[in-house]
């Protein structure tokens, strides 16, 4: 906040409020002593867990009724399911029927999360518990896979080339869910970041109209590519130890 | 003139979180390679617009990283303030 206060001081009389997109904490509650926070990230993850479950429900529904010439509703989630059928095809194979599941479930959850922004939430993705979480969760999925997969192999592998070598493939190992987390993380950081500083600091008529474009880029854009990359990433990782 | 060492500190993270930010320059010309020869496959093999497409696409998303890395360093210096 120290920067907000002092970029207020230096633009004058042009600015309405300080530029806001830290972490907010809104509910102070104790277990053991330990003083814990309900804070943005989770209100906004419970939001998205309430739309997810109520378009899951309505899709469950119209699914059960389908029809032979589908309606609206039931295109588009006939739609969604060829389109995750042929990304996961695409590089699982014939193994994809088994992970389709896994990656359509964090596909639609990042997806929503980044497009958040143009509710006016905090997106839950800018905060690293929440994609450091996400990245672990592919890091044992990968280290499963390769432990049944290969059996032994999968540790002896790291000593393959040379054993000299092995340091360096121990890092390789565990860089992938920091890298694949900090990517989804910086990104969409840094679009909350310029959002909240167009917001807070721009005049009130830079405030029409403008931001859509902004959104567009920083929301939209970034926000669809890098689920779209970081569902790509853990489908490779995972192929990798298929065989 | 009077400031402390505290402000120095201050000064000298700003500072930093700058030259962290030099990390945008690889990022840049990685991307711009990607999409040229992105755009030259697209002029060959018009056919294949979609596939050169999201192939370039997820290409320069990873290549991001790095320059994404530096964002990090440079937020983290500012907003978290490490060293005061």
């Amino acid at each position: 906040m120290g920067l907000g206060m002092a970029a207020g001081m230096a633009a004058g009389a042009a600015v309405q409020r300080e530029p806001d997109f830290m972490i907010h904490g809104v509910v102070k509650y104790t277990i053991g002593g330990h003083e814990l926070w309900l804070t943005t990230t989770t209100i906004g993850m419970m939001i998205i867990s309430l739309i997810l479950i109520v378009l899951a429900i309505l899709a469950k529904r119209t699914m059960e009724r389908a029809t032979d010439v589908p309606g609206t509703f039931q295109n588009i989630l006939e739609l969604g399911v060829e389109m995750l059928e042929k990304m996961t095809q695409g590089i699982l194979g014939k193994n994809a029927r088994r992970f389709a599941n896994y990656i359509g479930t964090i596909f639609l959850v990042i997806l929503f999360c980044n497009l958040s922004g143009l509710l006016g939430l905090r997106a839950p993705t800018a905060d690293y518990g929440v994609t450091f979480l996400l990245g672990m969760v592919t890091f044992g999925i990968v280290q499963y896979q390769g432990i049944k997969n290969r059996g032994v192999r999968h540790f002896t592998s790291l000593f393959e080339p040379i054993p000299l070598l092995f340091p360096i493939n121990l890092i390789g190992e565990v860089a992938n869910p920091i890298s694949i987390s900090l990517r989804l993380f910086a990104n969409l950081l840094s679009g909350v970041i310029i959002m909240g500083l167009w917001y807070g600091m721009m005049p009130i008529f830079a405030n029409i109209g403008i931001p859509a474009a902004l959104h567009v880029y920083c929301d939209l854009f970034s926000g669809c590519i890098q689920t779209y990359v970081f569902c790509m990433l853990t489908m490779v990782y995972i192929n990798d130890k298929m065989e | 003139m009077n400031f402390s060492g505290q402000d120095f500190i201050y000064g000298c993270s700003a500072i930093g979180a700058g030259l962290a930010m030099i990390a945008g320059i690889g990022p840049g010309i990685g991307q711009g390679i990607a999409a040229g020869y992105g755009a030259s496959a697209v002029g060959r093999n018009p056919g294949a617009k979609s596939d050169i497409t999201s192939t370039m696409l997820l290409g320069q998303a990873v290549a991001e990283t790095t320059g994404l890395y530096g964002l990090v360093v440079a937020i983290i210096l500012m907003f978290v303030k490490p060293f005061g």
